[in-house]
């Protein structure tokens, strides 16, 4: 091909420009906003050293946020991965029959709602008198089970993460299901010739030729357990007390309902280490060939 | 002898057939159950969006008396016509200038060679990496000097650059896919790069071009953190905003805020159900969530 070796340029540029200009210094600055005291109305800025990380690390609340943070990143990978993985095998097995397509579709459809209308729905479905899990379980003569689910501080965060798996266990099957069909079939045929039974060829052939997509499920749903921020602000903005607050809710309210853009820049910078720290590990993962 | 053999392959065959039919029995039991606790939720949405807010106090699991269309008819009215306009300028644009730039950006990373490349390829790959929270305090700061906080542009501006590097990561995996034989004629021709962009590589790459679309529209027309900070009018505000405001506005009115909820909802599945094919191929190509 013979270009101009300037040609190139303009077909990147525009591109790299935007991303550069929106992305990339937007994450400095934060970088920079997190040493100083500002405030959303005014340009002033004063330099506070590492004041912001001193009040993070000692507020009380950082502690609930972490358990918090890292108990939906472990209930998402145990239901979302686990299980979806499972549901993806059992669908793509030939005992699922013609009613899998039917299946993965319903499955699906959470994934194609709104965080907002997830939200909200699911703040009914919560809703003491007339929601409808205390229905069920009034239903179902289980009286004594009703709670007040987003208003009990031991029970909002796990009612929460609840709604999340509804929403994303489908996600995770589908993206499984795309990659066990990817699976050429002389494999199993293979495996079935020597004599496997239906566990070994999930064990042997199934689970090791879908593991690179299985890391990539389990590295959006780490990632997404750290930035998960609309169904919390949405059903309790992080209460009741501070019990269901996460590093995105806690961003939030320091900066736009207490005006400390500073602190609220530290937090982004926790958030910033911990996704830079997953996706490492994927790159690292995916270089030295283990997966 | 030969019998007794006979019969006993019989026996077998019969017993994992037996098996077989027991096994699908169970596992189509145990999806079944599956599906009620996903449906359920839905059940209980579009019943009660039916209802007058008495009967859903009564009984929040019965079946309506008679249908309230109202319902539809006072969300849609009430405010919900206004977000979907929002959403459908936002979207629209926004879709149109991701696939634009990141076109752009892919060919000249996939068909030619020149100094800086890969910097240039990393950094566009890199800005995957970052989730919209990090960025948030200083683009809100960065929207209001450049004195377009609370504008479509604030949402625009912000949703095209953080999808870059995502499509282009697509669309460019999709481009070195397409043999270069085609265009070496078209050199030959007398075609300069330009020509070749927009009458080979883009024609040829339609089929990503529309998962790249798909994928993004479920993302713009979703997005919340940028469009709860950048917007505050509430003329302005795109649907998922725009049903949390229609919240505050109701109060106690439940059933029109259901109704709400399912009308903002309806859209995505519909377009999905129709180009499912192109929407599972975007987001298996580059599975990358909300």
């Amino acid at each position: 091909m013979k270009v101009k070796p300037t040609t190139p340029y303009f077909y990147v540029l525009p591109g790299l420009f935007l991303v550069v200009m929106i992305v990339y210094i937007p994450v400095l600055s934060n970088l920079i906003y997190s040493f100083f005291r500002l405030s959303s109305y005014s340009a002033a800025m004063s330099f506070v050293g590492l004041k912001n990380y001193v009040a993070l690390f000692t507020d009380p609340v950082l502690l609930i946020i972490i358990k918090n943070n890292v108990l939906y990143l472990m209930i998402s990978l145990i239901t979302q991965v686990g299980f979806g993985t499972l549901l993806a095998i059992l669908l793509e097995s030939s005992v699922s029959g013609k009613a899998s397509g039917i299946y993965r579709n319903i499955l699906f459809t959470p994934a194609l709602m709104s965080l907002t209308a997830v939200g909200l729905l699911w703040q009914f479905i919560y809703t003491p008198k007339i929601g409808l899990l205390n229905s069920l379980l009034r239903l179902l003569g289980l009286d004594s089970l009703q709670h007040v689910w987003l208003g009990e501080s031991g029970l909002a965060m796990l009612s929460i993460i609840g709604m999340s798996q509804w929403q994303f266990t489908g996600y995770i099957t589908v993206l499984m299901v795309v990659a066990i069909q990817k699976i050429p079939d002389e494999y199993f045929e293979a495996s079935r010739i020597a004599g496997a039974n239906a566990l070994q060829r999930v064990i042997y052939i199934t689970i090791p030729s879908v593991k690179e997509q299985l890391l990539v499920c389990s590295i959006i749903t780490m990632i997404g357990a750290f930035k998960v921020f609309t169904e919390v602000y949405v059903t309790t903005s992080g209460g009741p007390g501070n019990s269901t607050h996460v590093l995105g809710t806690y961003l939030y309210q320091q900066a736009f309902l207490y005006d400390d853009l500073g602190m609220a820049a530290a937090v982004g910078m926790i958030l910033l280490l911990v996704t830079l720290a997953i996706s490492l590990i994927q790159l690292k993962m995916a270089r030295t060939g283990e997966v | 002898m030969q019998i007794n053999s006979k019969s006993f392959t019989l026996r077998r065959m019969v017993s994992n057939r037996m098996q077989r039919i027991l096994q699908t029995l169970l596992l189509n039991l145990f999806m079944v159950l599956l599906m009620l606790v996903i449906l359920l939720p839905f059940y209980w949405l579009i019943v009660n969006s039916f209802k007058t807010n008495h009967e859903l106090f009564l009984d929040s699991l019965t079946l309506p008396k008679s249908f309230q269309f109202k319902n539809y008819v006072d969300a849609w009215v009430q405010g919900l016509s206004q977000y979907y306009k929002n959403s459908l300028i936002v979207s629209t644009i926004s879709m149109t200038f991701i696939i634009f730039f990141s076109s752009l950006t892919a060919y000249g990373i996939s068909r030619f060679r020149f100094r800086g490349k890969t910097l240039v390829f990393l950094l566009i790959l890199g800005g995957m990496m970052f989730s919209e929270q990090i960025a948030l305090v200083p683009l809100f700061k960065m929207l209001t000097r450049l004195q377009i906080y609370n504008t479509y542009f604030a949402l625009i501006l912000p949703y095209v650059a953080f999808r870059i590097p995502f499509s282009t990561f697509l669309i460019r995996a999709y481009m070195l896919s397409i043999p270069s034989d085609l265009e070496d004629a078209a050199y030959i021709d007398g075609y300069n790069s330009w020509q070749v962009f927009r009458r080979i590589i883009l024609p040829l790459s339609k089929p990503i071009l529309a998962s790249c679309a798909l994928v993004n529209l479920n993302f713009v027309w979703n997005e919340f953190v940028f469009a709860l900070v950048f917007i505050e009018d509430a003329k302005l505000m795109t649907i998922p905003i725009g049903l949390m405001a229609f919240k505050g506005q109701l109060r106690i009115n439940y059933v029109v805020m259901l109704a709400g909820i399912i009308i903002a909802t309806i859209p995505l599945i519909i377009v999905f159900s129709f180009l499912q094919k192109q929407f599972l191929r975007g987001l298996t190509s580059g599975a990358v969530k909300g």
